[in-house]
């Protein structure tokens, strides 16, 4: 689900620090380090990284084309191979019985097994093409705050890790307790706030 | 600070308190609500509303209640039985514009928002343009929930929430 699609789902982040200026230069110099990398004819299973927000199949962030009003609209895009289960079993036990005849034995040890399920592992995703899932991010940099545009954790998850890795900056997801911290408490009024203990309406 | 994974499981009931406390407003103490913002009168519980009893181990389950003409007894009794509004879909309408939207307590997450319908888009340049529209109507909502929380969140650590708000609830829950 998309920024433009009909029905979106967000997850606040609070963008802590500041980047070194021009900021523009900045974010793109860290788009561009960062962008997406195919996998597809690679033996990777899956990867992760920045893409372009109007056309995340063709990553281009040359000219501050992110740049959206007072906003840096880009995505994250995560690629993934699935290998069906039956089809791993499949080409395994083919392995197997090739090594089995080409040896002469009637057995595997444990090390060649797993030799023969990573070699499997290897083939197979080199010839299968990975499905990518792509995540659209607003980010009010004046403002320090950030819309990821989904709730999946672990979409959640890979932004957070991605986003402290490019731009060195630390992202605080916006749950009850950082969105408290967040109101503008005093000092006591935020220890206040770690002193909480759950009410019961009812006894 | 506490450690970011530490603080979401250690304070989800406050989001889940901030739920049922908005849901007792609405139909309680509207007028609170205007005070805190008068847009935020437009409110209204929507479609859904999900309850969870997360503390009594004897009594966990979860009740959801769905439907435009829900009958929302079930969730006052849920409440009775020491529940907690966990998730609840919202309306806000302001003109002949609506937003609909889900939130979750734990998280204060938002999903299945649709906002007013914006422009056609037709071509490339026309994204630059639905942007900027789907982010003000999307920032319209997100301001309303974070005026809403704060106003909550200062509350919930005042004396007033034991003295007034606690009992509010309580007799408003064993009125039913």
């Amino acid at each position: 689900m998309g920024l433009l699609s009909p029905s979106v789902s967000i997850t606040q982040y609070r963008v802590e620090g500041q980047l070194p200026s021009p900021v523009n230069e900045q974010v793109t110099a860290a788009l561009q380090n960062n962008t997406i990398n195919e996998i597809d004819n690679d033996a990777s299973e899956q990867t992760m990284g920045w893409t372009s927000f109007d056309d995340p199949y063709r990553p281009d962030f040359e000219g501050s084309r992110f740049v959206i009003d007072t906003a840096w609209v880009f995505s994250l895009r995560i690629d993934k191979k699935s290998i069906p289960a039956k089809v791993l079993k499949k080409h395994y036990n083919m392995e197997v019985a090739k090594r089995l005849a080409e040896s002469g034995r009637d057995y595997l040890s444990k090390a060649e097994k797993k030799q023969i399920k990573e070699h499997v592992l290897t083939v197979l995703n080199m010839r299968i093409p990975a499905t990518p899932n792509v995540y659209d991010i607003l980010w009010k940099y004046e403002e320090g705050l950030l819309w990821f545009f989904t709730n999946l954790k672990a979409a959640n998850e890979a932004l957070e890790t991605l986003f402290t890795r490019s731009f060195k900056l630390r992202l605080v997801r916006l749950f009850p307790y950082t969105a408290g911290l967040q109101a503008g408490l005093s000092g006591p009024e935020q220890d206040a706030l770690d002193q909480l203990k759950p009410t019961l309406f009812m006894e | 600070m506490l450690d970011i994974a530490v603080a979401y499981r250690r304070y989800q009931f406050i989001g889940d308190e901030f739920l049922t406390w908005l849901w007792y407003t609405l139909e309680q103490d509207a007028r609170l609500l205007t005070r805190i913002d008068p847009e935020i009168a437009a409110l209204e519980i929507g479609n859904r509303m999900v309850f969870e009893n997360r503390y009594r181990k004897d009594n966990e389950e979860t009740v959801t209640i769905k439907g435009e003409e829900a009958n929302m007894d079930e969730g006052l009794l849920a409440l009775k039985k020491g529940a907690m509004v966990t998730e609840v879909n919202l309306v806000y309408r302001s003109g002949d514009q609506e937003w609909r939207f889900n939130l979750k307590g734990e998280s204060l997450n938002l999903s299945s928002l649709r906002v007013p319908e914006t422009g056609k888009i037709e071509t490339r340049e026309d994204i630059e343009g639905a942007v900027i529209e789907k982010t003000y109507l999307y920032d319209k909502i997100i301001k309303l929930i974070n005026v809403l929380f704060q106003y909550f969140i200062k509350l919930r650590i005042s004396n007033e929430w034991s003295t007034k708000t606690v009992p509010g609830i309580r007799k408003w829950i064993l009125s039913s």
